[in-house]
């Protein structure tokens, strides 16, 4: 029998399973507060699905509050938090849209899937702000490349992310693909996508002009997904739970295909006056959001909403995650042209409800009502916690085990064993085992894309402005320090863009933490939002949105503290990227920045020891400042023949990747007084290597002087030779590089 | 001249077809699976992509679309048709040309620069290259791999219809190395790799694949 609102007046102490929804006992007594009575099942449904940690961002809101409160004042920022995406002004009457979104726990439960719907439900937010989609990228974390069940994890992963993103037609650009242990029970995996649009096509999610219709449009409902909000993405897993399996939606990308287009049309023929897609919490969340945005008032019917499985109940509709859905909200005269667009793509569409000025949420099912809420404490007035947090008890041990004891090769046939050891570690291996399963050319405007530093896509192919996007994070660095942490990834991810030439404007995010409940983790993650609010304040570029995924533990172990850090920048013609790698004129190597004696949390210290102990790099925002108006200035003027940022693995390894992306030699001069062990692995920030041609070395120098920026030249580039060479050290073929770098992914995964 | 680009609602590359139908200096015309009018093109590409999500064998329902309904005939009297990709497979599955594409070697969808030699300058679509000229495109599907029984294989091969192998590695199994062949006239070609994406080097790995779509105006203006 349907729990309508009549039986909750009528049945007051009716006891319902608010628990195993996931809310808490105060949670519970909230709702019946608002409501003045207990919730019907379907608002149970509908509130317990909303106020989740996924949708609700109940642990995290305080700490989030800075990326507003700490926003930097920037003239590009069109659309702030708090939209399904940012929408940032890159210039010419453009506007790109990006954000960054977690799908870990269902791709750790179903790999092909879970990875799979991940990227459709980013590429929906970006629709749902009137853009078309124009690339993705994929920020990937596994356990120990050996370990078993990583061999179960990756290839799944890899092949959805692929196999949906390859079937919607979105070039695949960049991301990353990181080994860590504590990801082994908790793999992470995020998916970023990129939009752009003219200005005059941005839409808001919002229900606006009492009358008019939502149409709920896309695949039909189904079963699969119910819960997969509150329960899969909010608890964590533990061994002897229950099992919460069947609840990972499945994608149709051909469905996403067809939305795509059918969305971008009625956007562009003026037919929409309000837009949202349909993700966790379905439509629930879709109606209280473009309710509580818009008038305020919705009514919806239920039972018009069209199924793939005619027993679902109202509470499974209301929660369902079926995957493809959007809702627009549409005026009845609009209503014709909007159903004919959607035919024309092979789109069921049909209208479930109508806007109204009551300031209620409400749903009928067959006649009766089954919800009567007021929208905004189901969408945004959710519960807010200030989860107790403190400096883990561990933290000054760890920051106590320096790496400075482990034992450093001396010899030049060490440094070389220790070069290649680290050229073939995981972490450093070519990842194109991973990147070769994904689509980068299609649609024709990618002009970077990985191993360079940063994806590159043209927007505007007259005039050939573009975009650039990079995502980076070291979690270990995250673990010996989140506040920095958090600021090295923004570091890195600054850099990364502006060593292609283009300017960062803006910054997005996914945060993925352990379990808000331990205060420990609750401070590595206010801590790396506190890091990254202020690093972003201080480079001047807006976090524009993003996503928190807590959770990310098996029993009391947390993963390394993730702050994943996207950066978008803008290039005005694409024409004049600069490459990683010099060219078939060579040039001379410059190492810009100081290279410091600093270990702790890196690869080296990872790979060959086994150790995370001590700090890690030293942050200097002000000089990543610096580095990025002479990589930026460099490439205007065109001065740079080509330029790569130094991260992990250090000077080695950047030179290594420049020499095999060449696929030619270089001669490199260590310079006199310098440790070569402490130049060529630290992980020093604010540094990169840059090649000029022969005679252009005074006009570097004046503008690395005008920045205050440290230069040092260490090499030439040999575009005639097949050898990477240290002189007074070790030489190393080009070819015996290659093998080792290309051999570490497919030695396990295709075995 | 007036290039057909069909769109089937799963193409993902008919924009790039028809910015390659540019630059080479042709009129691209936008084509509908839904509809059986060619509006009057001169020839037709049918892009890469998921025609209709290909969840079923690649091509296998395309055939039945109303464009097909006019295509075939108009290929069998001699349009010029380039099949790249999901276009290939929907050649071979109306029968235009022989043989079929089945799951990569590897099972793994495949996106790499690939190396091909032009084996045949003839058609409609290769005469602007030089017989055994070298280029690199770039080359990415999940059923790519050309096969065929021997008999038809070495039918093909003896009337010079195979148009393009794989140099250095074959990237998904084909039989004899094919990347892409024609029919016995030449006018309709079949190719697994994308030239519609090697048309510029800012974009592509290389503009080695212009050539393909320069060469079928090259051809009209012939025939004309």
């Amino acid at each position: 029998m349907t729990d309508t609102v009549q039986h909750a007046i009528d049945d007051p102490d009716h006891p319902q399973p608010y628990a195993e929804l996931g809310l808490k006992p105060d949670e519970y007594a909230r709702i019946r507060e608002i409501l003045g009575r207990r919730p019907t099942s379907s608002e149970l449904a509908m509130y317990s699905v909303m106020w989740s940690e996924h949708c609700s961002y109940k642990s995290s809101k305080v700490h989030l509050r800075q990326f507003g409160e700490k926003k930097p004042e920037t003239a590009a920022l069109m659309v702030g938090i708090g939209e399904n995406a940012g929408v940032v002004d890159i210039g010419d009457g453009w506007a790109v849209t990006f954000k960054v979104e977690s799908h870990n726990h269902p791709s750790y439960v179903e790999p092909y899937q879970g990875a799979a719907t991940g990227v459709g439900g980013i590429v929906r937010d970006i629709m749902s702000m009137g853009a078309r989609p124009i690339a993705v990228m994929d920020p990937l974390r596994f356990g120990p490349l050996d370990a078993p069940d990583t061999k179960r994890v990756l290839p799944g992963v890899i092949a959805g992310v692929g196999g949906y993103g390859n079937c919607l037609g979105l070039p695949n650009i960049g991301g990353e693909v990181v080994f860590d242990e504590t990801y082994l029970g908790n793999p992470l995996v995020n998916a970023l996508c990129i939009g752009a649009m003219r200005h005059e096509d941005l839409h808001l999610a919002s229900a606006s002009g009492v009358g008019n219709l939502v149409v709920l449009y896309g695949a039909r409902t189904g079963g699969d997904g119910i819960g997969g909000v509150s329960v899969l993405a909010s608890e964590t897993f533990d061994a002897d739970g229950p099992a919460k399996r069947p609840s990972v939606q499945v994608g149709d990308p051909f469905m996403e295909k067809l939305l795509i287009e059918a969305t971008l049309e009625v956007l562009h023929s003026g037919l929409v006056e309000g837009i949202q897609d349909l993700g966790g919490a379905g439509i629930s969340c879709a109606t209280s959001e473009l309710a509580s945005n818009g008038e305020g008032g919705m009514h919806v019917w239920l039972d018009r909403v069209l199924l793939r499985d005619a027993s679902l109940s109202p509470e499974e509709i209301l929660m369902s995650e079926s995957q493809e859905r959007m809702c627009a909200i549409v005026r009845p005269e609009n209503l014709d042209a909007f159903m004919s667009l959607c035919r024309r793509w092979d789109v069921e569409a049909v209208v479930i409800g109508e806007v109204t000025d009551s300031g209620r949420l409400t749903v009928d099912w067959h006649g009766e009502r089954i919800v009567d809420v007021p929208p905004r404490t189901v969408a945004h007035e959710g519960p807010v916690y200030e989860r107790p947090y403190h400096r883990p008890s561990w933290q000054d041990a760890l920051q106590a085990a320096t790496p400075d004891t482990l034992p450093r090769p001396s010899t030049p046939d060490a440094l070389r064993a220790t070069l290649l050891d680290l050229v073939g570690a995981p972490n450093l291996a070519s990842k194109s085992w991973v990147t070769s399963q994904y689509d980068r050319y299609v649609l024709g405007n990618t002009v970077l894309a990985q191993p360079e530093d940063s994806g590159m896509v043209r927007v505007d192919e007259v005039t050939g402005r573009g975009v650039a996007v990079s995502t980076d994070c070291n979690g270990r660095f995250a673990k010996l320090d989140p506040y920095a942490g958090a600021q090295l990834a923004l570091a890195e991810s600054y850099r990364n863009v502006a060593a292609t030439g283009a300017e960062p404007l803006a910054v997005t995010n996914c945060l993925n933490f352990g379990s808000p409940e331990d205060p420990e983790v609750m401070w590595q993650f206010a801590e790396a939002a506190r890091g990254l609010a202020d690093g972003c304040l201080e480079l001047g570029i807006p976090v524009t949105g993003g996503n928190v995924s807590f959770y990310n533990q098996t029993g009391d172990v947390a993963i390394l503290p993730t702050p994943v850090v996207g950066v978008l920048g803008v290039i005005d013609n694409v024409e004049r990227r600069t490459p990683m790698a010099w060219g078939s004129d060579g040039g001379v190597l410059y190492l810009l920045g100081d290279t410091r004696d600093e270990f702790g949390g890196s690869e080296w210290a990872h790979h060959v020891h086994r150790h995370l102990g001590g700090l890690p790099p030293r942050v200097d925002l002000p000089r990543e400042r610096a580095l990025g108006e002479v990589l930026i200035s460099g490439s205007r003027s065109g001065l740079l023949a080509a330029a790569h940022d130094v991260s992990d693995g250090g000077v080695g390894q950047a030179l290594v990747e420049m020499a095999l992306r060449a696929d030619s030699g270089a001669r490199i001069s260590i310079p006199v007084g310098v440790d070569p062990f402490v130049l060529l692995f630290s992980e020093s920030a604010g540094r990169a290597v840059v090649v000029v041609a022969q005679g252009d070395e005074a006009r570097l120098a004046e503008i690395c002087t005008e920045q205050g920026l440290p230069m040092a030249r260490i090499g030439d580039a040999m575009p005639q030779e097949r050898t990477l060479q240290f002189d007074g050290l070790f030489a190393v073929s080009i070819d015996e590089l290659r093998t080792v770098h290309e051999a570490t992914l497919p030695a396990v995964l295709d075995a | 001249m007036r290039v057909g680009v069909v769109t089937f609602p799963g193409t993902l590359d008919d924009r790039d077809a028809a910015r390659a139908v540019r630059l080479a200096g042709g009129e691209p015309v936008a084509l509908w699976h839904g509809d059986d009018d060619l509006r009057g093109v001169d020839a037709v590409v049918l892009p890469g992509g998921f025609s209709y999500g290909d969840y079923l064998r690649c091509g296998a329902i395309s055939r039945f679309a109303p464009v097909m309904t006019s295509l075939v005939p108009a290929a069998q009297g001699g349009l010029p048709v380039l099949g790249i990709c999901n276009g290939f497979q929907i050649l071979c599955e109306s029968h235009l040309l022989p043989g079929a594409l089945t799951r990569n070697g590897s099972l793994h969808f495949v996106c790499r620069d690939q190396r091909l030699r032009i084996e045949n300058t003839g058609t409609a679509w290769t005469r602007d290259f030089v017989s055994g000229q070298e280029i690199v495109i770039p080359l990415k599907n999940g059923e790519g791999c050309f096969v065929a029984d021997d008999a038809t294989l070495d039918e093909i091969e003896r009337e010079g219809r195979v148009i393009a192998r794989y140099l250095d590695v074959n990237p998904n199994g084909s039989r004899r190395d094919i990347a892409g062949i024609s029919n016995a006239r030449g006018n309709v070609v079949g190719l697994m790799p994308h030239p519609e994406h090697a048309v510029d080097p800012l974009t592509g790995p290389t503009a080695d694949g212009l050539p393909f779509f320069t060469s079928v105006l090259t051809a009209l203006v012939d025939a004309s």
